[in-house]
């Protein structure tokens, strides 16, 4: 084929299709781990193209079977890590039993990434600023692993380290991800802060809480876009544990995300911006959860 | 403000109707001609590699391994391609006292901005000069550098130009008189300081050139998007020393410009010197990254202004220091003072007052070049003057309607010159205000205002009075001392098959100029719009003229095209009436047809005019020579440009908790004399405030201490979505120009001129409750939320 007038600017990069988790895992060891997965390709093609990111081989994994599917394993939602971010919008078994990744699904980017992008992609990236890898940690969700020594799961809370650092070691590979199923006694919220529809948010949030009637047993707050990686507000959540979402509550709430958020300095929203941001939007999420969300 | 009717006013004319461009099925099914996707025989790719410094000396270049790679045909320098190109400066003669460094392709000794092009490849492919790049070693030394406005105005400051005095490019003064006197007498005093940040074009296509020297023939082809073709001709032709015949300059389509294409790049010249080194086809286009940081940005000002009033709310006067940071040089051949300049000469312009008093001053800064960019000037000018209206209309307790009622040029007081020397033919505020108070509802507004405030909703209604310069002559850029013409040529043909061909200067991006040109000369001949072909941007075919900037090309090239029809017409129908014999004046064409001008008695089909001129021309009466291809050139006179007017509106909503803005509803009322075909003029009014409220809200190039663009890509530069602009309401006056048969001004700057300003007057509505106020543009979350103190 004559690639040569195309625009191509990538350093040249050799290809290679894996039809099974350890045909992939093999070529990635043998490329000495100067090889990257791809899936949807929708952070690693532009960092190709801008040079950021050179690796001498591409292992392409969307053919893998395993990879593929969404379906009910005892009282999670096993959700296979090729799972497109359309999926996330199409899938009645999303729908039914992970509603929180359903309702962030149409704020991230736009319809021809959502077509590509892969929900293991995402969390396996782990970009701050993403809305999906924030909402594992809301949903206590499971990360399932494959690497050269076997399977094994991390929980959510355990997995993201730092700015782009992960549980994930050179030459892993996520294959699934585990959401507890959705219960009647739950109540969700989502939304984000973006200066246009779309755009990475100056502040994101996702949250999923147990209620007996009115007061909450349980919840989880995690945020996005507030630092080097997606951030648990456990301080509000303790101050919401075992009360009712009045505003005295919500109040108590925004006020000790003071304590659990850091925003980074950032010229365009510098730290006690995003921190108000944070609390605005706390507050109304936790507004509709109250009424039912 | 209605003209008398004219032959153009026919019901079925085709000047006045809403017709689709012919060319928009080709670009929608993919059959552009873009640079972008040329590909010549031969052709050879060009990479840059670019300064990571914004002000460093250039201590040595190690290009050895670069060159050494397989596939790499030419690895270049400044010191290279300085031995083939003359420098070029970016000054013009009426801007007296004006400086700027002399510019190279490439730089020999010093970097002068983060992302300078400093080094060029020529490999087989892109990828292979993108490897080159990162074999080459460019051993830098640091100076100091200069970014802000303030801190290059400094006496200590470092110099973007060693040697020089200061950094000052261009400075100058406006003052009418007897300014001091007319604030000392005043009976209010309002004042602000404005900041307008840096924005950018972000064209869908970005730059591109393929140049194609032949040595053979010493002919030198570049297939070039940008919107003047005969500027590069006659450039590429001067600083490359070949003869002007031999330089051809072809401009297809374009994937957009907004007047970012009409400037002389460092990388398009290289690559015409490069292809000249190689005697191969180099082509180049520019990634988005590369376009952030090489393409001209625009805006960047800051200015302090005052108006002084009477009791009443008379504007008495309006004293203004506007100060403008341009970059490292100033662009060339159109400079980066026409700018300011533009901002100085149009604040005030709508309104009577006489006292006017402006300093500019241009300033070097480490950044890219600034320059022309759609509406130039005009949205400074506008946000400015309409923001102090409205400050001052708040002190008085009047309506923003009632004080600009009061203090615009009444309709029928012109001819008009205002304080700053501009000269008015008729423009039309009042009309333009009474029709957009009706056309927004704007009592029904202002109650819906109230009580949503009751209930903790803020929105804000902003109004923003506008005057736009539109088809300009030689006073614009000839009389400067630049080679860039005012005048437009066009050459009409009658083929053998009895169509029409028009070759004519003005160009297209896209807003529809082919279709308006082939209107006009369909209109003119008497025949259908289908068969008249337009062809344009092509040096070697089309005639000499300014090509479209500015908002000339329907006032001036529409001019052009009309006057050449009607000398075509005038030939066919003296063939015609030997024919027929009968007298020419007896004659007129009617859709394809030569009929009797009193019954419109049909008496025969031009195309068998055209088939016995061509074919049987011993038919004709002997020592006929017939013409039937006519050319014809325009050059504007009486009036130095054809201003309009016209005025905005807005509705918009304010979170005051996370500072978003919501825009609800926009509205424009237009004056641009006579209307081509309104669904073009309509587009362009809204491409145009989307631009505007891109401005206004998203749009700004950020810089860091150290002179680094730090948004440079579409992740971080928001240009405006869909999903944020709100339908926006047009309606038009019309006030034709007298100084043409067409009476056509310019329209496609009218809608970015003062979208920003609308937008900043309804957002400081909006928080009156609060008593804060924003000044600045872009009009960012941070920025509405720090005016609230919420942070």
């Amino acid at each position: 084929m004559d690639f040569g007038e195309t625009a191509v600017k990538a350093s040249a990069f050799s290809y290679f299709r894996a039809a099974t988790i350890d045909q992939a895992l093999d070529a990635h060891a043998r490329a000495g781990d100067d090889a990257r997965f791809i899936a949807g390709g929708q952070s690693l093609v532009p960092a190709l193209s801008l040079r950021l990111q050179a690796p001498r081989l591409l292992i392409d994994i969307t053919h893998i079977a395993e990879l593929r599917g969404v379906r009910r394993e005892g009282a999670c939602l096993r959700i296979g890590a090729l799972t497109r971010h359309c999926e996330m919008l199409s899938e009645p078994l999303i729908a039914e039993f992970a509603p929180l990744l359903h309702a962030a699904a149409p704020f991230v980017a736009h319809p021809a990434i959502r077509n590509r992008g892969t929900f293991g992609g995402s969390v396996a990236l782990a970009d701050p600023a993403s809305e999906f890898p924030a909402m594992t940690l809301a949903l206590d969700a499971e990360i399932e692993i494959a690497g050269a020594s076997g399977r094994r799961r991390v929980k959510a809370d355990e997995f993201f380290f730092d700015l782009f650092e992960t549980a994930l070691q050179p030459g892993e590979l996520i294959t699934a991800i585990y959401v507890p199923l959705f219960k009647a006694d739950q109540r969700f919220a989502f939304d984000e802060l973006a200066r246009r529809r779309g755009d990475y948010a100056l502040v994101g949030c996702g949250m999923l809480a147990t209620f007996t009637s009115d007061r909450i047993d349980d919840i989880r707050i995690s945020f996005f876009s507030v630092g080097n990686r997606p951030m648990r507000a456990k301080a509000a959540e303790a101050a919401l544990i075992g009360f009712g979402l009045d505003a005295e509550h919500i109040a108590a709430a925004q006020a000790a995300l003071e304590d659990d958020l850091a925003p980074p300095e950032n010229d365009e929203v510098p730290p006690a911006m995003r921190l108000h941001l944070a609390r605005v939007l706390l507050g109304r999420l936790l507004g509709r959860l109250g009424e039912g969300a | 403000m209605t003209a008398p009717l004219t032959s153009l006013d026919r019901p079925n004319s085709y000047i006045g109707r809403s017709l689709p461009r012919p060319n928009a099925k080709r670009l929608l099914a993919g059959r552009g001609r873009y640079v972008s996707d040329l590909r010549l025989p031969r052709m050879l790719h060009a990479a840059f590699l670019r300064s990571p410094h914004a002000h460093a000396k250039i201590v040595s270049i190690k290009t050895d391994e670069a060159r050494a790679l397989e596939g790499v045909h030419l690895v270049a320098t400044g010191a290279d391609l300085a031995t083939i190109c003359t420098p070029w400066t970016g000054t013009l003669d009426h801007f007296k006292g004006m400086t700027s460094a002399p510019q190279l392709p490439l730089p020999l000794d010093r970097v002068v901005w983060a992302g300078q092009a400093v080094v060029a490849v020529v490999a087989e492919n892109r990828a292979t000069a993108e490897d080159a790049l990162e074999l080459i070693e460019v051993d830098y030394e640091d100076l100091p550098i200069v970014v802000d406005i303030d801190g290059a105005r400094e006496a200590d400051s470092p110099l973007v130009n060693p040697g020089s005095v200061s950094n000052v490019c261009f400075r100058s003064q406006l003052d009418s008189g007897a300014v001091d006197d007319a604030f000392a007498h005043a009976a209010h005093v309002v004042e602000e300081e404005f900041s307008f940040g840096r924005h950018t074009a972000v064209t869908l296509e970005p730059r591109a050139i393929v140049a194609d020297y032949d040595p053979a023939a010493g002919m030198l082809t570049v297939h070039h998007g940008t919107q003047t073709p005969y500027q590069f001709q006659d450039l590429y032709s001067r600083h490359y020393g070949i003869p002007e015949a031999r330089v051809r300059v072809i401009a297809t389509d374009i994937g957009g410009s907004f007047g970012m294409k009409l400037h002389v790049y460092h990388e398009d010249m290289a690559v015409v010197g490069l292809s000249i080194l190689l005697g191969r086809p180099v082509k180049y286009v520019a990634d988005r990254i590369e376009s952030f940081v090489s393409d001209i940005h625009a805006r960047d000002h800051r200015v302090r202004a005052r108006m002084a009033l009477d009791a009443k709310g008379e504007i008495l006067a309006m004293d203004v220091l506007d100060l403008t940071a341009i970059g490292a040089f100033s662009t060339y051949p159109r400079t980066s003072v026409v700018e300011g300049n533009q901002v100085v000469r149009l604040i005030g312009a709508p309104y009577r007052f006489r006292n006017y008093r402006a300093t500019l001053e241009v300033i070097f800064q480490n950044k890219v070049q600034t320059s022309q960019y759609r509406a130039v000037g005009h949205p400074i000018a506008c946000a400015v003057t309409e923001r102090m209206v409205d400050m001052a209309a708040a002190k008085l307790g009047l309506d923003p309607f009632a004080i600009r009622a009061q203090n615009v040029i009444a309709d029928d007081a012109y001819p008009q010159t205002s304080p700053t020397g501009y000269r008015f033919e008729a423009l039309s505020h009042e009309a333009c205000l009474k029709r957009l108070q009706e056309m927004m509802g704007y009592d029904g507004l202002r109650a819906e205002q109230a009580e949503l405030r009751k209930r903790g909703i803020y929105r804000g209604i902003g109004i923003a009075t506008f005057v736009e310069i539109t088809n300009p002559s030689p006073a614009f850029y000839g009389v400067g001392g630049a080679r860039i013409s005012s005048q437009d040529g066009a050459i009409v043909s009658l083929t053998p098959s009895g169509e029409v061909r028009c070759l004519i200067s003005v160009t297209e991006q896209g807003q529809g100029t082919e279709a308006i040109i082939s209107q006009i000369v369909a209109d003119q001949l008497g025949l259908a719009q289908e068969h008249v072909k337009v062809i344009t941007g092509d040096t070697e075919v089309t005639p000499h003229g300014g090509a479209t900037w500015a908002c000339r090309g329907a006032g001036i090239g529409g001019e052009t095209a009309l006057q050449a029809a009607r000398a075509l017409k005038r030939n066919i129908l003296e063939i015609a009436a030997l024919i027929l014999q009968e007298q020419p004046s007896a004659l007129d064409i009617i859709d394809g047809d030569v009929v009797d001008a009193g019954t419109r008695n049909r008496r025969l089909p031009i195309s068998e005019i055209a088939r016995i001129v061509y074919f049987r021309s011993d038919t004709l009466p002997p020592g006929t020579q017939a013409q039937l291809t006519v050319s014809h050139h325009f050059a504007p006179q009486g009036y130095p440009f054809a201003f309009t007017n016209g005025i905005q509106g807005c509705s918009l909503e304010v979170d005051v908790d996370t500072g978003f803005i919501k825009l609800l509803k926009h509205f424009i009322v237009e004056d641009c004399g006579r209307v081509i075909n309104p669904m073009l003029v309509d587009e362009q009014l809204r491409g145009g405030i989307v631009q505007g409220l891109g401005a206004a809200l998203f749009e700004e190039c950020r810089y860091s201490e150290t002179g680094q663009l730090v948004n440079g890509s579409l992740a971080d530069y928001l240009v405006p979505m869909p999903m944020e602009m709100p339908d926006i309401a047009i309606a038009h006056v019309d006030t034709p120009t007298a100084d043409t048969e067409l009476g056509a001004k310019g329209v496609g700057e009218a809608g970015t001129a003062a979208a920003s300003a609308c937008v900043l007057n309804a957002v400081n509505d909006a928080l009156v409750p609060f008593g804060a106020a924003v000044n600045s543009i872009p009009i960012t979350p941070a920025r509405v939320l720090k005016a609230l103190k919420r942070f």
